[in-house]
C-alpha cells in the first residue's frame, strides 16, 4: 500500500511538467511554416482565401496565441485531443484507433529484449571472458550498431521474400475474415519480424547493463559473506546477485520507454503497421499539427505509465525504497 | 589467565602468499605459522598492509585468485585447507569456521531481511524443517543480545543499527556451532561504546562455547581487551607472538614497541598556561536536516544534527570536540567554516561576525578558518600538483604566482615535507604526507582558526603519532588555535587543552580536558570513558 | 599515458579506431573521389554492384552512383553526429553541472526539465522540431543536439552530485574560491572522463536519429545522406535489395567504430574495470 502510494505520488508529480512541455511545444508549433488549412487546400488542389478563413474559424485556428494556447490547455484537462483535418475526426478517435498495434508492439519487444537481454547478460556474466562471453557480447554490439529500420527491410527481404515465412507488413491479413484464436495468432505472426527489430538494440543495451551489473555486485562485501556461509555459486547467484543486479536494469527500463517508443515510429512505417508511430509520421507530412500534438501527450502518458510499473516493480524489488530512505 | 590444553585446531605452517608482480614486495604474508587451538583468542595485529587480513581469507579459502598461497600448509585437524576443492571447502565454511567482516552495513545483503539470511545458513548446510530453522535463527538472535528477536528476525539490513548488524552477522557465523570464528576487524566501522559491547559478546559466546577466535585488528587496546595470545604482523611477515600478557607489557621487538608507544595514553598532561582572550565563540548553534520534502506533499522528517551548541576556543588553546557517529560533531565543525549553513547562532572569529556573512563578503572572509580533512585520499585534487593545491587559496586572494609559490615551499619544509615536491601529484604521497600537504594548504592562508575534523583518524597508529606531533609542535610555533574533532578519547586527551563531549547534537559536558577525564560529569561522558578499549593498560 | 596504452593495447578498440579512420578517410577525400555531385545521374540506373565495372557499388533506381553516394554521405554522417554530440554535450554539462552543484531549488527545477524530455519520444520530439524549423541540414542537426542533451545532463549531474561532496571540493570552498572556478576548474576535470565516454553513445544515437529522418525522407532531400538511400531502395527491394543494402552497412560500420572507440576509452580510463 505503502509502495503504492509511493509511486503514485512520482506519477502525481510528472503531471504539471508534461502540462508545461506541451504548453511550450503549443506555442513551438505556432512557428511552423503552413498549418493544416494550407494542407487541406492543397489537397483540395487551392483555393480562395475566404474559403481559407472560413476553415481557420471551424479548426480553432484563429486568434492570438496566447488564447489558442489557454483553450488548448483547457481541452487537454478535459482530455479532448482536438479535431483533425485530415481524417475529419477527433485527434482522440484517430490516436484511438491505433493505439492498439502501438501497444502490442511496445509490450512485446519491451518484454522480449528484457528477458532475453537479462538471460543473455547473466550467461555472460557467468563465464565472463570465457567463448560464450566474448560471442554474447560480440553479437550485443552487432545489434547496437545495426539501425533498426534497415534491419527490418533486409529481414522482410529475407524472410518474407525469399523464403516467404513471414507476412511482410501489417497487422493482419486483410479479407482472410479469420476471428478468435485465429485471429490472435494471425496478429502474432504479423508482429514476430517487427518485435524483433525494434527490440535488438534495446536487447543490445539491456544485455551489456545486466552483465555489467551482474559483475559489480559479484565483488560486493555481501556476496563475500555468501561465500564464507559455505553456498554454492549457484545459490550465490540466484539469492544474493540476481535481484540486487537487476536494480539497474529497472531504472534503465523507466528511461528508455520513450526511445523505444520513438523507435516505433521507423518500424511501424517499415512493417506499415497501423500504430501511433506511422500515424505521427503521416500527420508530420501532411502537416496535421493537432494529430501530432495528440500523439506527443498520448505517448508521454504511455511512458509515464511505463514509469509508474517499473517504480511498482522497484520497490517491490528493494525494500529500502518502500522505508523512503 | 591459565588456557586449558586442547590440540591445536588449526596449524599454520609456513604459509606464504604471493603479491601480483608489479608490488612493493614479492609476498603478501610470508612463512607465516601459527596454530589455534580451541578456547583462546588470538589476536593478529598490524597496520594496513601488514598481510593480516590475508591470513583470515586465506584460512577461510577465500582468497582472491589473484593472491595464490605459493607455499605452506593450514591444517584443519587432518586436512590441508590450500589443496582442498571448492565443494569441501564450502562444506567447511559455516559448519565448521565461522566468519564475521568489517563493514556490517555492506556485509550484508541489503534486499533480504536479516532472519532470511541468518536462516540461509542452516538451509545451505541441513535438511531442517522450515519451522525448526526460524525457530533456531530467533533463538541465535536472541542470544547476540538483540532486543524484540521476532521484529529484528523480519527487518531489513537498512532498518537496524550498525551494532545490530554486527551481531546479525556474529548470529550467522555461529549458526551451525563452527569450532573456529575469524573475525576481520569486526569492531573497527563501530563507535566505542558500540565496540566495547560487541567485543564482550564475543568474548562471552567464546568462553561458554569453548571456541577458537582468530580475531585480526590493528587497536591495541583492542587487543587488550580481548585477546589471550597475540601475533604482530608487518610487511607480511610475523614480527613477534606470545602471551597478550606478554606482547604487551614486555614487547621484544623494536616494531612492535613501536606500536605500542605510538598508541596515546588516555591520561592528559597537565593544563598549559594559556592566554585569556577568546578567538572563537560559537553560540547557540542549531543545524536541521530536513528529508523528504516534496512538492506534492510529501512528509517532512526534521532532525537536529546540531541543538543549540555553545562553544568557546581560547587563543592559541585546542579545544576537542568529542562524540561518536550522529554525534553532530562534523557538522557542528563544518558550520563553523561555513561549509554549511546553520539555521541560527552566532559564529564569532576574532572579532568577526563570521556566522553573519553570506555570499561574496564570506568568501572574502574565508581565510579567517580553515580546515583540516579526514580522509587523505578525498581531500586533495588528484588532478592538480601539490603546489597548486598549497598556493590556490593565495593566489585567488590576490598574492601573486612565484610569491604563492616561495611561500607553498615554506609551508612544505614546515610540516616536514621536501620543498621541491611541489610539482608531484598526490597519487604520489602516502596518507601521513597528504595529511600533512592538507595541514600547508590550511596554514597557507594563515588563519586564526585552524579546524581539523578527524584529521588523524584514517591513519595508521605509528603516521598517527607523527602527524600528532607535528601538528603540537606547529601549534606551539605558529600560536594556533584548533578546533579538533575526533571520536577518539585516547587522541583528545593528548592533543586537547579542552574538550567538549556531543551527543546527539548537544554538547554535553565541556571544560578542561584534565579536569574531565579525571571526573568526568554527565553519565554519557562517563559511559564513553569507561567503553575506550585498553582502558586498564 | 598509461591509460592510452591501455588503449592501444587492446584489439576491439583498435579495430574501432582503424574502421573509424577509414570512415573519417572517406569523407574527407570524398571530393577526391567521387568530384562530381553524388545526387547527378551517372548512368543506366539500377546496376547491379561490379567491381569491375563503371560503379563499384551499382546505381541506385535514379541512376546515381551508389559509392559516391556512400562516400559523400560519410560526410554528412560524421558531421551531423559530430556537432549535434557536441550540442547534446555541452547542453548536458552546463545543466547537469548546475543542478549537481548547486543542489536545492535550482537541482529541482532543472531536473523537472530533464525529466519531462525524457518522458517525451525523443524521436517524436525531433518530428515536431523538424515540422517548425525545418528539414536543412543545419536545422536538423541542432534539432538532434536538442533532443540528445537530457542523459547526459543526468550523467553530469550524477558526477557532480558525488564530487561536490569529496573533501576536496570543501576545502577549495573553505579556501574562498568562487564557485565559478570550482565548478570549471576543480570539479568538471574530475568528472569528465565518464562524459567523454558516454559521449560515444550519444553520438551512435545520434547518427541513428539522422538516418531514420533521413530514411523517412524528413531530412535535407538536397545532400547525399545513407538513411535516405535506403529510404530510396525500399521501391525496389524486391528485386534490387543491394541498394538499401549498402548504405546500411555503413551505417553499422560507423556506429560499431564509435562504440568499439568509446568502449576501449571506457576500459582505459576506468582502472577498476579494466580486468572485465
Amino acid at each position: 500500500m505503502h509502495i503504492l502510494k509511493l509511486a503514485g505520488r512520482r506519477l502525481l508529480s510528472s503531471i504539471p511538467t508534461l502540462l508545461i512541455l506541451l504548453a511550450g511545444l503549443f506555442i513551438l508549433l505556432q512557428f511552423a511554416p503552413g498549418d493544416t488549412v494550407d494542407a487541406l487546400m492543397a489537397q483540395m488542389g487551392g483555393g480562395d482565401p475566404a474559403q481559407a478563413a472560413e476553415l481557420r474559424r471551424f479548426y480553432g485556428l484563429e486568434g492570438s496565441t496566447a488564447v489558442r494556447l489557454l483553450d488548448y490547455l483547457w481541452r487537454l484537462v478535459r482530455l479532448d485531443l482536438g479535431f483533425s483535418a485530415i481524417y475529419n475526426k477527433p485527434v482522440a478517435t484517430v490516436i484511438l484507433e491505433r493505439l492498439p498495434a502501438t501497444l502490442m508492439l511496445m509490450l512485446s519487444a519491451l518484454s522480449f529484449a528484457f528477458f532475453a537481454g537479462m538471460l543473455l547478460g547473466i550467461v555472460s556474466a557467468q563465464r565472463v571472458n570465457g567463448w560464450a562471453d566474448t560471442l554474447i557480447s560480440l553479437l550485443g554490439l552487432l545489434f547496437y550498431a545495426t539501425p533498426s529500420f534497415w534491419l527490418g527491410l533486409m529481414s522482410i527481404v529475407v524472410f518474407s521474400i525469399w523464403l516467404a515465412w513471414l507476412p511482410p507488413g501489417g497487422l493482419y491479413e486483410i479479407g482472410s475474415g479469420a476471428t478468435g484464436i485465429w485471429l490472435v495468432l494471425d496478429i502474432a505472426r504479423h508482429l514476430i519480424q517487427p518485435t524483433i527489430t525494434l527490440a535488438l538494440i534495446f536487447l543490445a543495451i539491456y544485455l551489456r547493463i545486466m552483465r555489467a551489473s551482474m559483475l559489480e555486485v559479484s565483488t560486493l562485501d555481501f556476496v563475500r559473506t555468501a561465500r564464507a556461509k559455505g553456498l554454492t555459486r549457484g545459490e550465490i547467484v540466484r539469492r544474493h546477485v540476481l535481484r540486487n543486479a537487476l536494480l539497474p536494469m529497472m531504472t534503465l527500463i523507466g528511461l528508455q520507454a520513450g526511445t523505444m517508443l520513438g523507435g516505433s515510429v521507423v518500424i511501424e512505417s517499415v512493417f506499415s503497421l497501423p500504430g501511433i508511430g506511422r500515424l505521427a509520421y503521416e500527420s508530420v507530412v501532411q502537416r496535421d499539427l493537432n494529430t501530432l500534438l495528440g500523439i506527443v501527450f498520448v505517448s508521454a502518458v504511455m511512458v509515464i505509465c511505463v514509469n509508474f510499473v517499473v517504480d511498482l516493480i522497484y520497490a517491490r524489488l528493494d525494500p529500502r525504497m518502500s522505508a523512503g530512505a | 589467565m591459565s588456557v586449558p590444553v586442547f590440540a591445536p585446531l588449526v596449524r599454520i605452517e609456513d604459509l606464504s602468499i604471493a603479491l601480483p608482480r608489479g608490488a612493493d614486495r614479492p609476498f603478501a604474508v610470508e612463512k607465516l605459522s601459527l596454530t589455534l587451538n580451541a578456547g583462546e583468542i588470538v589476536c593478529v595485529v598490524g597496520e594496513s598492509g601488514s598481510g593480516k587480513s590475508m591470513t583470515a581469507s586465506a584460512l577461510m579459502g577465500l582468497l582472491p585468485p589473484s593472491l595464490p598461497v605459493r607455499s605452506g600448509r593450514i591444517m584443519l585437524g587432518e586436512r590441508d585447507i590450500v589443496r582442498l576443492s571448492e565443494d569441501e571447502l564450502r562444506a567447511i565454511r559455516g559448519p565448521e569456521i565461522g566468519m564475521i567482516f568489517q563493514e556490517p552495513m555492506t556485509a550484508l545483503n541489503p534486499l533480504r531481511t536479516a532472519g532470511d539470511q541468518i536462516a540461509e545458513m542452516f538451509r545451505a548446510h541441513t535438511d531442517l524443517p522450515r519451522a525448526e530453522i526460524e525457530a533456531r535463527a530467533l533463538k541465535l538472535l536472541d542470544e547476540v543480545g538483540i532486543p524484540e528477536p521476532a521484529s529484528a528476525y523480519r527487518a531489513y539490513p537498512h532498518e537496524l543499527s550498525g551494532g545490530q548488524r554486527q551481531r546479525v552477522m556474529i548470529a550467522m557465523a555461529l549458526a551451525l556451532e563452527p569450532k573456529i570464528l575469524i573475525a576481520d576487524e569486526p569492531t573497527t566501522a563501530l563507535d566505542v561504546t558500540i565496540q566495547a559491547q560487541i567485543l564482550e559478546l564475543i568474548r562471552d559466546i567464546q568462553r561458554r562455547t569453548g571456541m577458537a577466535v582468530l580475531f585480526i585488528t590493528h587497536d591495541f587496546g583492542v587487543v587488550a581487551e580481548i585477546a589471550d595470545r597475540v601475533m604482530v604482523m608487518q610487511h607480511g611477515k610475523v614480527v613477534e607472538s606470545g602471551s597478550a600478557q606478554a606482547v604487551l607489557h614486555d614487547p621484544q621487538h623494536p616494531y612492535t614497541k613501536a606500536l605500542i608507544a605510538a598508541v596515546p595514553s588516555l591520561m592528559p598532561p597537565p593544563p598549559r598556561a594559556l592566554p585569556d582572550q577568546t578567538i572563537a565563540t560559537v553560540r547557540e548553534l542549531s543545524k536541521t536536516y530536513r528529508t523528504g520534502g516534496g512538492w506534492f506533499g510529501r512528509k517532512q522528517r526534521v532532525t537536529y544534527a546540531v541543538k543549540s551548541a555553545s562553544i568557546s576556543l581560547p587563543s592559541q588553546a585546542t579545544l576537542g570536540i568529542v562524540g561518536e557517529s550522529g554525534s553532530g560533531k562534523s557538522t557542528l565543525a563544518r558550520c563553523i567554516v561555513r561549509l554549511l549553513d546553520p539555521d541560527s547562532g552566532a559564529i564569532e572569529l576574532g572579532g568577526v561576525d563570521f556566522g553573519g556573512l553570506a555570499g561574496e563578503a564570506l568568501r572574502r572572509q574565508r581565510h579567517l578558518v580553515q580546515m583540516v580533512f579526514q580522509d587523505p585520499h578525498a581531500s586533495l585534487n588528484p588532478r592538480r600538483s601539490v603546489g597548486d593545491l598549497v598556493t590556490q587559496g593565495l593566489i585567488a586572494r590576490g598574492t601573486k604566482r612565484a610569491d604563492a609559490m616561495a611561500r607553498a615551499k615554506e609551508l612544505f619544509a614546515l610540516v616536514g615535507l621536501d620543498p621541491a615536491a611541489t610539482d608531484r601529484l598526490p597519487h604520489e604521497f602516502s596518507g601521513g604526507q597528504r595529511q600533512r600537504i592538507g595541514l600547508a594548504r590550511a596554514l597557507a592562508l594563515e588563519p586564526k582558526v585552524l579546524v581539523a575534523d578527524e584529521a588523524v583518524s584514517a591513519l595508521d597508529v605509528s603516521v598517527q603519532a607523527q602527524v600528532l606531533k607535528l601538528l603540537v609542535e606547529l601549534r606551539d610555533k605558529l600560536s594556533l588555535s584548533m578546533i579538533f574533532i575526533t571520536h577518539d578519547l585516547r587522541v583528545a586527551a593528548q592533543i586537547c587543552d579542552r574538550i567538549a563531549i556531543m551527543q546527539r547534537g548537544e554538547v554535553v559536558e565541556h571544560g578542561i580536558t584534565a579536569d574531565i577525564f579525571a571526573a568526568p560529569k554527565h553519565p554519557y561522558t562517563r559511559k564513553l570513558l569507561s567503553a575506550v578499549p585498553g582502558r586498564a593498560n | 599515458m598509461k591509460a592510452l596504452k591501455h588503449f592501444l593495447m587492446s584489439p576491439a578498440a583498435m579495430l574501432g579506431l582503424v574502421l573509424l579512420v577509414v570512415i573519417v578517410g572517406l569523407a574527407l577525400f570524398a571530393d577526391v573521389l567521387y568530384p562530381r555531385d553524388p545526387l547527378g545521374l551517372a548512368g543506366r540506373p539500377l546496376q547491379w554492384p561490379n567491381p569491375a565495372g563503371r560503379f563499384l557499388l551499382g546505381t541506385d533506381a535514379s541512376g546515381r552512383d551508389i559509392a559516391a553516394q556512400i562516400a559523400h554521405g560519410a560526410r554528412t554522417t560524421l558531421l551531423m553526429g559530430i556537432v549535434s554530440t557536441l550540442i547534446a554535450i555541452a547542453i548536458g554539462i552546463v545543466i547537469g553541472a548546475l543542478a549537481g552543484f548547486y543542489g536545492g531549488l535550482t537541482d529541482d527545477v532543472l531536473m523537472r526539465l530533464t525529466e519531462a524530455f525524457q518522458t517525451l519520444p525523443n524521436f517524436i520530439l525531433l518530428l515536431v522540431l523538424v515540422v517548425v524549423v525545418g528539414s536543412n541540414m543545419t536545422a536538423v542537426t541542432i534539432a538532434i543536439g536538442v533532443v540528445s542533451w537530457p542523459a547526459v545532463a543526468r550523467l553530469t549531474r550524477a558526477e557532480f552530485l558525488t564530487l561536490r561532496n569529496r573533501e576536496f571540493v570543501q576545502a577549495c570552498r573553505t579556501l574562498g574560491l568562487t564557485n565559478r572556478w570550482i565548478i570549471f576548474r576543480e570539479v568538471l576535470p574530475n568528472a569528465l572522463a565518464p562524459i567523454i565516454v558516454y559521449g560515444s553513445v550519444v553520438m551512435a544515437t545520434a547518427i541513428l536519429l539522422e538516418s531514420a529522418l533521413a530514411f523517412l525522407d524528413l531530412s535535407d532531400p538536397n545532400i547525399a545522406s545513407w538513411g535516405n538511400l535506403i529510404g530510396q531502395g525500399r521501391k525496389v527491394l524486391r528485386s534490387e535489395w543491394y541498394v538499401s543494402a549498402i548504405p546500411g552497412v555503413a551505417i553499422l560500420l560507423t556506429i560499431l567504430s564509435v562504440s568499439l572507440v568509446g568502449q576501449g576509452l571506457n576500459d582505459a580510463l576506468n582502472p577498476r574495470l579494466r580486468n572485465r
